[in-house]
């Protein structure tokens, strides 16, 4: 178990490497200059030459990227002399535009990222795991068929018109809730969930089919597992047969699939962020983009890779604990 | 022979009948299709927004408005620019009412933007079906190196936060031309997922009797592979492409609504919902008809791609 956790974190590492460079590359082959951004408008052609120096800027391709690299586990000062910013440890570069380092800005919008990414998750499980089930359970009747036939008209839903249809109902028309806005947890967690439900919502209606369908198939196939049928076979009562035979393993390629869907959406609820005005890190990604900030759009690719990779990472180690087999791979 | 398999029973809206034996695969399929009321509306949708894209500037012809005419007498300027009339300003002139603001012609311009929807769809949908299918059968058949090269990289796509990604190179690309950037980067990171499938069946397949026997008799190994191996991989390519589709006309949609796909002034249903979600309370016509196309279009789609599965993989797929 140590070897292949070791040999997996060695593969992760390497992966997150080649990403970093590639985003890298993309980044600094064809930018909008940073050290025009970094001294404004209106700055001289030779202003604009010292800062390129003074930032690094005219080094090789591949001694920026290597400052960069080791910039994130040892941090690194930018600029020298009354430019000069501290951009400590994990340093992935600095806002100019903000004047605030990149992970500072990010570790500010992560928590409302995680709040919605989990309430999400917790309510498209719900929806999709039960769905599945239920139809697995009564498979072939009308109701399985309405089920499966109403999960793929609920995904074929665009973000946008769920978000803005439950604004509209529940906001505007009924106002039941207030417009969404992030209140942390901690500070009122009553209104963290009638801010967040909407949102939840919006995310889970989209992912929840997916799931169901995905549950259904898994547990029509368990059941016809012989142990099933073995289980049967010894006089065990059907809901234990169900929920402790055909269940439980149905459930694994959910698991899987729920791992790499939160690690996708700590990131990557871009959209959702956008239309509910929530200050997560999608948003910050695509106010950076409107702004070209760059070190910012650079560092949310990296996070969200990170988050990729590691979920991945998560759910195979989940695994390999589960099933030894899956070592050897 | 033709007994159904207890799944195909299961979701068939009708029961495949035994009054008959049909002679190929490929026609048992057509066959069960057929039975599916829910995949022939699927068509039938593809069928009527695929004829709409193809016959755009004849039916903007007819109805008299181009897509990026403005037309300021059709907004009322005290109204912050509001369609005048009801249902965001339906009228003989404009069937499906205007913009706000600019009063361009909302029928003109969803006609227009299924063009580009589908074109950007279908196009990227070919691309990843071209390399997923190369690259996932050259490393299923040959495995060893080649394998290990190919499967290494598709992880890598695949650990690409993609959406991100497609978002910062798309807003660093120089203009080219739009259409085929969002063609490029869309494939770039939707064809691991055909591959990984591909290859998959490749590894089943390679190790068939008719493959011994194509190597042991001297085939060329291109032979082999799209003479032998590619022929049965087909249903589960179409499959998989189908079902690629609507993600992809999704995407092409959010990338136009977060502003870095199609530019305007060439329409593009994700950019005109990006422009109708601010008028969604006072205006909500113009949200609803692009939202709408969207969501046919995705869930036509989806019914026919999930028939196909039916059909053409009687086991029910496992992802």
């Amino acid at each position: 178990m140590i070897g292949y956790l070791l040999r997996r974190l060695a593969a992760m590492a390497a992966t997150l490497l080649v990403v970093c460079a590639l985003t890298f590359a993309v980044f600094y082959l064809f930018p909008a200059d940073p050290a025009v951004q970094f001294c404004g408008k209106d700055c001289s052609t030779e202003r604009i030459e010292l800062v390129r120096q003074q930032l690094g800027l005219a080094d090789p391709l591949i001694v920026q990227f290597w400052h960069y690299v080791t910039g994130i586990f040892a941090g690194q000062t930018l600029g020298t002399g009354q430019y000069a910013v501290q951009c400590g440890f994990p340093c992935f570069g600095y806002s100019f535009q903000s004047a605030q380092p990149v992970w500072d800005l990010m570790m500010d919008r992560l928590p409302t990222s995680i709040s919605l990414a989990l309430g999400a998750a917790a309510l498209w499980l719900l929806l999709g795991v039960g769905t599945g089930v239920v139809s697995a359970l009564r498979r072939g009747t009308r109701l399985d068929r309405t089920l499966m036939v109403g999960t793929i008209g609920v995904a074929a839903l665009p973000v946008y018109f769920t978000a803005m249809i439950l604004l509209y109902l529940v906001v505007t028309v009924a106002g039941l809730l207030p417009y969404p806005r992030y209140i942390a947890f901690t500070e009122h967690p009553g209104q963290w969930i009638s801010n967040l439900i909407l949102p939840w919502i919006t995310l889970a209606l989209l992912n929840a089919a997916i799931y169901a369908r995905m549950t259904r198939n898994s547990v029509i196939e368990t059941m016809a597992e012989p142990y099933v049928r073995t289980a049967r076979a010894k006089g065990l009562r059907e809901r234990r047969v169900v929920g402790k035979h055909g269940l439980r393993p149905a459930l694994t390629p959910v698991v899987t699939m729920l791992g790499m869907d939160l690690g996708g959406l700590l990131a990557g609820a871009l959209i959702t962020e956008s239309l509910f005005s929530l200050p997560g890190i999608g948003k910050l990604f695509a106010d950076s983009l409107n702004k070209s900030d760059q070190p910012v759009v650079m560092g949310v690719t990296l996070l969200a890779s990170f988050f990729i990779v590691s979920s991945n990472l998560v759910v195979d180690l989940l695994y390999a604990w589960i099933d030894p087999r899956a070592r050897l791979a | 022979m033709t007994t159904p398999l207890p799944t195909a029973a299961a979701e068939g809206a009708g029961a495949p009948d035994t009054t008959e034996a049909p002679a190929s695969p490929w026609k048992l399929a057509l066959h069960r299709l057929r039975h599916q009321k829910a995949a022939l509306v699927g068509a039938a949708i593809i069928a009527f927004f695929v004829l709409a894209a193809l016959l755009a500037p004849v039916l903007t012809a007819i109805s008299g408005t181009r897509p990026d005419t403005v037309d300021k007498k059709a907004v009322d300027p005290y109204l912050g620019g509001l369609p005048r009339g009801a249902l965001g300003g339906i009228s003989p002139q404009h069937w499906l009412g205007v913009e706000p603001l600019l009063g361009r012609d909302i029928f003109a311009r969803l006609l227009y933007g299924a063009q580009i929807s589908l074109l950007v769809a279908f196009s990227a949908a070919l691309l990843i079906t071209l390399i997923g299918t190369v690259l996932g059968i050259t490393a299923g058949y040959f495995g060893g190196r080649t394998d290990a090269l190919i499967s290494r990289f598709m992880d890598v796509m695949m650990s690409f936060p993609s959406l991100i990604f497609m978002i910062a190179l798309l807003s660093v690309a120089r203009d080219v031309n739009r259409v085929l950037l969002l063609i490029g980067v869309m494939s770039l990171f939707s064809w691991p997922y055909i591959a990984r499938v591909v290859r998959g069946q490749t590894l089943s397949l390679k190790h068939r009797e008719y493959v011994e026997a194509a190597r042991a008799s001297g085939t060329r190994n291109s032979r082999i592979l799209f003479g032998e191996i590619l022929p049965n991989l087909t249903g589960t390519i179409i499959v998989y492409v189908t079902l690629a589709v609507p993600g992809l006309i999704g995407t092409e949609a959010a990338l136009s609504f977060l502003g870095v796909g199609i530019r305007p002034p060439t329409p593009s249903w994700g950019q005109m919902i990006s422009d109708a979600v601010l008028y969604y309370k006072v205006d909500p016509m113009f949200f609803i008809l692009p939202s709408a196309c969207l969501f046919l279009v995705v869930l036509a789609f989806t019914l026919v791609g999930d028939a196909l599965r039916d059909a053409l993989d009687p086991k029910g797929s496992r992802t």
